[in-house]
């Protein structure tokens, strides 16, 4: 393999992260509100099918991609209502979302099945393609990449560096804080639901219409893609930067994997694909041990200095959620 | 009293009817002529011997899987991880079965050990999730979900990698076994009695000990209120714990019988998506174990008469799942509509 | 800013939190607030600060009526609120915590307002790092970030919620100092407490609460017995006590037991009971008597000292160790911790029995359940589920699923929230316990019930605690000068951190 053939690879790699990307940072708007929306699989799904009916209805990838964004916003409206309005469990309502959306774009998609659509082409920047090895990395993609880098650091703004971001922070960690701060922490989280629904549904025709052009069914090979974003958005800690490398090094293991079954054929190659996942399980292991009591019991047993270092180095390993995760608030 | 039964009677015959109504929306939308379709998923579920047949392999797995969640359900724990508890079963079972078929050992004995191995690996694929919760304090949803992608992986690694069929691995699983290791069944059908047998008798017990044993009154206390069960002198960890190994166990099971009764293989994607339904089902019974044959019965039906809609109209018969969501989906929203009456009326 | 409360009164269900309250505070102003827990103090400052709105009455800020609709909208008329858990954003820096909330563009402005923060701390010669994370500061420095907080937001009228609670010596002094500063700003305070020594060492003048009326108001000089009157009401006597049931043989025993949380440290408590003794627990919420209890329990992990129950050593070992040699705990929090909802009466009798077999024997159970609730004289039936009981109910439903016999009863707030009927019903069973040889340690807030049923009494103030205390010697007025931290001898155990 030639250092041009591994480019492009890599290339592929980050083009291929785009879809997963605009889930994650989608989750990971949605759960710094304080709302879990666990309807990811469906939603991904149904805005894939459905992104990708209405381009080639339309005959416009733009409508197409807008029709998946609103697909996603409704099925986050859903969410929305059914934890903040009505107090169901966001889990339960998530989660039968997640099976319905992926059983509805299966049952409404037959007639759109191995049918051909309209595929977004490539737009190389000029000048900045001919850059050497970035060009080919980075700037020969196509618009939906594209969006998908800026998205990451406008999320990242957005949370960390803009005002409406701090007290977006504010409504996940402590909304009884928010709330004597002026925020309208239930009219908020509908808000930031809904937008974060609609960066999850832009992922499906990210897929359809772009990395995984058109629509086969269950053949399609989206399903799970959504708990994998999931997963991501956990493993990222709740932080775009952090999440988008997450959904980087998925994209990478996986390309990694067909690469290797290509050039080593006695490698089980599953054994890649799924690093991820005990990476993820690792992850999460050690942001969360530091709050188990027999750690808290372990760690009263040792002499002062050692129990001080082992406390500062596990907080820096913690990535707490936000901390009203799930709970619904009213004011009083 | 009275009258808020009625209520809620009134809610769910609603969500119901509007599932219903969404349904038939959807099938017009798809190009069917509604009455006809439901008419041919009626058909397609009992039209015939074979049908019903297939009716009851379905339930089989289904009843175990939503006896499992019901007791997980009951502690206070999303088990979200049956899926890949029900695969390492599979795993387990199909494990055994090959290091045994070529002994001389009794073909009843290696069934059992089979299954009883399934048993086992779908508990020790549990606990797994249930000790991150319990001493790392990995939520069981994530925990379940990252294992379930593991075993999903394991399973396609194995067949395509160490227990491949001779000459290449392919998604059609592994090499069948021979026909005296199958769970025995009702001739030229796959439908084993033993198998439904057994997994009527797990959801009858566990519906007993949900109802009327110690061990499911502290379950159900630590999923009402672990504090209150631990002031009470219940050790919550451990009955966490213990919930996660019995469903795990069932979901094991429920694998091992794929195997055995089945596919008399393993196959990539064995759980089918069973663990899922069997959480659908006790959500939709609002996880009171009395309703759950029926409805896993009504669900494994429209599952099988779904497939006549694929058949008949070129529809596809993921819409067993759609029906099956729409109505739990709908329930859900108006259980939390009627809360919502009632306090304020 | 002058503020002024008319006639306000609020009820929640069948409490009538404020009755009716005319009070009256000038710019400049440190007016203090007295009353024992439960007066509705928060009550009347939440209504003030927009948390609630009340049910009649008026709120006039220099003169003019105003309408709070909301917290953020207090702030908009200049009144700002801290919380006695300071309502901030711990996993958020300080910085970020201060600028929170004030109306800006788009970008955060760190530079503009960390210049501002600056400025502020230095004129009350606050020192807190704007880098540094709320979740390192102790309580005394987020209440100070809080002010800087609120006075940058430009409140004109500021309220502190028993601010002294869980803070060091220290940092009160900076307090008090900051306080009195901004009061010669013009700015009003209203100073909540129920610590009689900082009302009078601050406040220019008190008002005092007494279930839900404000029943007078006094300026300085004040008279400690005075005020410990008009908190506690004038014509309390005492009833007939009874006297000890035990019989001098020990049960409990603690040595030089410590134990601490994040805010407070209970050190070196050393005491013995004896069978049938009752021991009441008395100080004002957060003193470090309910800490105490709990570790009592083996609830909460002690840091020194020895628990003795029945001559066997239970230190560092779990309530349910403790459990099974005859001690059960009983929380304030019924609904989140001693019962659970969703379960009818009879499951929790059946659940809290020892389990003999596998299957459980309903018709047994229900029977023992009716038994109980006859026993108890609960209102309702054996599948009623717990939470569709009265307050009262649900105390007599947590005392019928203690198990017989015990020797060790711990309760937090046995009678909070119940009539005087249920409340003698409840001691009258407590009592028959006593008389069986279990010893009873119970936490109150009510000082009748302390000297009526206790034997001997522990007083908390801020960690500290007096040594035992015969009830026979004590009077309403001393035990309330003791809970408001007066008349502590100079070295006594404890300490708040």
């Amino acid at each position: 393999m030639d250092t041009n053939t591994i480019l492009i690879g890599l290339a592929g790699v980050l083009a291929a992260a785009a879809p997963v990307l605009f889930a994650v940072l989608g989750e990971t708007i949605t759960e710094r509100a304080g709302i879990i929306n666990l309807s990811m699989n469906g939603s991904i799904l149904l805005s894939a099918m459905g992104g990708f009916a209405i381009a080639q209805l339309t005959g416009s990838l733009m409508l197409g991609f807008l029709g998946g964004m609103l697909i996603g916003a409704l099925v986050a409206l859903i969410v929305a209502f059914s934890s903040i309005t009505l107090h169901q469990s966001q889990v339960a309502v998530g989660f039968v979302l997640a099976l319905a959306g992926r059983d509805l774009s299966y049952f409404l998609g037959v007639p759109y099945m191995n049918s051909s659509g309209p595929v977004l082409q490539g737009l190389p920047i000029p000048f900045l393609k001919d850059i050497p090895v970035l060009g080919v990395l980075l700037f020969r993609q196509n618009l939906i990449t594209y969006i998908s880098y800026i998205l990451i650091f406008l999320v990242w703004l957005w949370i960390f560096r803009t005002r409406p971001g701090l007290m977006l922070r504010g409504i996940g960690e402590r909304p009884a804080a928010a709330y004597v701060r002026g925020a309208n922490v239930n009219l908020m989280r509908y808000v930031y639901t809904i937008i974060g629904g609609a960066f999850i549904g832009l992922a499906g025709p990210a897929f359809t219409l772009n990395v995984k052009a058109g629509w086969m069914g269950t053949q399609t090979g989206l399903d799970g893609i959504g708990w994998i974003a999931l997963s991501i958005t956990i493993f990222g800690g709740w932080n775009p930067i952090r999440a988008a490398f997450g959904a980087y090094l998925f994209s990478f293991l996986q390309w990694l994997g067909l690469v290797l079954q290509s050039q080593l054929p006695g490698v089980p190659t599953q054994v890649l694909q799924v690093a991820p996942f005990p990476l993820m399980i690792l992850t999460l292991l050690l942001v969360n041990i530091s709050d188990a009591e027999w750690v808290a019991r372990i760690l009263a047993t040792l002499p002062e200095g050692a129990r001080r270092f082992t406390i500062k180095l596990l907080r820096t390993l913690r990535a707490s959620p936000p901390a009203s995760l799930g709970v619904p608030f009213e004011s009083e | 009293m009275k009258k808020n039964s009625w209520i809620n009677v009134g809610f769910q015959v609603g969500a119901l009817v509007v599932a219903l109504l969404i349904t038939t929306l959807l099938l017009v939308a798809a190009g069917a002529p509604p009455l006809k379709a439901y008419a041919s998923i009626i058909s397609g579920a009992f039209g015939s011997s074979n049908n019903i047949e297939n009716i009851l392999i379905t339930w089989s797995p289904l009843l175990l899987t939503t006896a499992g969640v019901l007791i997980t359900f009951s502690a206070g724990l999303w088990n979200i991880g049956i899926e890949g508890q029900m695969t390492l079963g599979a795993i387990f079972a199909t494990g055994v079965l090959r290091a045994l078929q070529n002994t001389q050992l009794p073909p009843a004995l290696i069934i059992i050990l089979g299954i009883l191995a399934g048993v086992i690996g779908g508990a020790l694929w549990a606990a797994l999730a249930g000790a991150l919760k319990t001493f790392g304090g990995v939520n069981e949803i994530f925990g379940g979900l990252g294992l379930n992608f593991v075993s999903t992986a394991l399973t396609i690694y194995l067949v395509f990698g160490p227990w491949k069929r001779p000459g290449v691995g392919s998604m059609s699983g592994t090499q069948p076994f021979d026909e005296k290791l199958w769970l025995p069944s009702l001739p030229h059908t796959e439908l084993s009695l033993w198998a439904l047998g057994i997994s009527l008798l797990v959801i009858i017990a566990v519906y007993f000990m949900l109802r009327g044993t110690h061990l499911g009154l502290r379950l159900k206390a630590v999923g009402k209120n672990s504090k209150a069960a631990f002031l009470m002198g219940v050790p919550t960890w451990q009955y966490s714990m213990f919930a996660f190994l019995l469903c795990g166990a069932f979901a094991g099971l429920s694998g091992a019988i794929q195997v055995t009764s089945v596919y008399h293989r393993l196959l990539p994607n064995i759980s089918n998506g069973y663990g899922f339904l069997g959480l659908l089902v006790a959500m939709l019974i609002n996880y009171q174990a009395l309703w759950a044959a029926p409805i896993a019965f009504f669900f494994a039906a429209v599952n099988i008469g779904s497939v006549q809609l694929q058949i008949q109209y070129k529809l596809d018969s993921s819409f067993a799942g759609v029906l099956q969501d729409l109505l739990v989906l709908l329930v859900l929203l108006g259980e939390g509509a009627r809360q919502r009456f009632i306090k304020k009326g | 800013m002058d503020v002024e409360l008319r006639d306000i009164d609020k009820t929640f269900g069948a409490v009538h939190a404020n009755v009716g309250i005319n009070l009256k505070v000038p710019a400049g102003t440190i007016q203090g607030l007295l009353g024992e827990n439960g007066a509705g103090k928060s009550t009347l400052m939440k209504i003030l600060s927009g948390f609630i709105r009340a049910d009649a009455g008026e709120i006039l800020l220099d003169g003019h009526p105003v309408i709070i609709h909301s917290p953020a909208d207090a702030i908009q008329h200049g009144v700002g609120m801290l919380h006695q858990d300071p309502l901030d954003i711990p996993p958020m820096r300080v910085i970020d915590n201060f600028i929170l909330g004030r109306k800006g563009g788009l970008t955060i402005g760190h530079a503009a307002a960390e210049r501002d923060y600056k400025r502020l701390a230095e004129e009350f010669s606050f020192s807190i790092d704007p880098d540094s994370y709320v979740d390192a500061l102790t309580v005394g420095e987020r209440q100070q970030l809080e002010i800087l907080r609120l006075i940058w937001l430009g409140a004109k009228a500021l309220i502190f919620d028993e601010p002294t609670t869980g803070i060091s010596a220290a940092q009160k002094v900076k307090l008090f100092t900051a306080l009195r500063l901004l009061a010669s700003q013009g700015k009003t305070i209203l100073f909540v407490s129920h610590k009689l020594e900082d009302v009078e060492g601050l406040c220019s003048r008190v008002a005092v609460l007494r279930q839900g009326i404000l029943v007078g108001e006094a300026k300085q000089p004040y008279t400690t017995k005075n005020l410990v009157e008009m908190m506690f009401g004038k014509e309390i006597s005492v009833g007939a006590r009874d006297p000890c049931a035990g019989d001098g043989k020990t049960n409990l025993s603690l040595r030089d037991l410590s134990v601490e949380d994040y805010r407070l440290k209970v050190q070196n408590v050393s005491l013995e009971v004896c069978c049938g003794e009752v021991i009441g627990l008395a100080g004002m919420e957060g003193s470090g008597q309910g800490l105490f209890l709990r570790s009592v329990a083996g609830l909460v992990r002690t840091v020194g000292g020895h628990i003795f129950l029945n001559d066997t050593d239970l230190t560092g070992h779990s309530y349910h160790a403790f459990k099974r040699l005859g001690a059960a705990f009983l929380p304030a929090a019924r609904l989140e911790e001693g019962l659970a909802t969703g379960m009818s009466l009879t499951e929790h009798i059946v659940l809290a029995e020892e389990a003999h077999g596998f299957f459980i024997d309903w018709d047994k159970g229900r029977e023992l359940t009716r038994k109980r609730i006859a026993d108890f004289n609960i209102h309702g039936t054996p599948a009623s589920p717990v939470e569709s009981l009265s307050g009262g109910n649900q105390q007599r439903a947590l005392l019928a699923l203690l198990r017989e016999p015990l020797s060790l009863l711990l309760l937090e707030h046995p009678t909070r929230g119940l009539d005087i009927e249920s409340t003698i019903y409840i001691w009258s069973k407590l009592k028959d316990r006593c008389r069986e040889g279990t010893c009873i340690l119970f936490i109150s807030s009510d000082l009748e019930e302390i000297l009526q049923y206790s034997d001997r009494v522990l007083v908390f103030f801020s960690g500290k605690v007096t040594k035992p205390l015969e009830s026979k010697s004590l009077s309403i007025e001393k035990l309330g000068e003791l809970i408001g931290g007066k008349g502590w001898p100079e070295s006594t155990s404890g300490k708040s951190k």
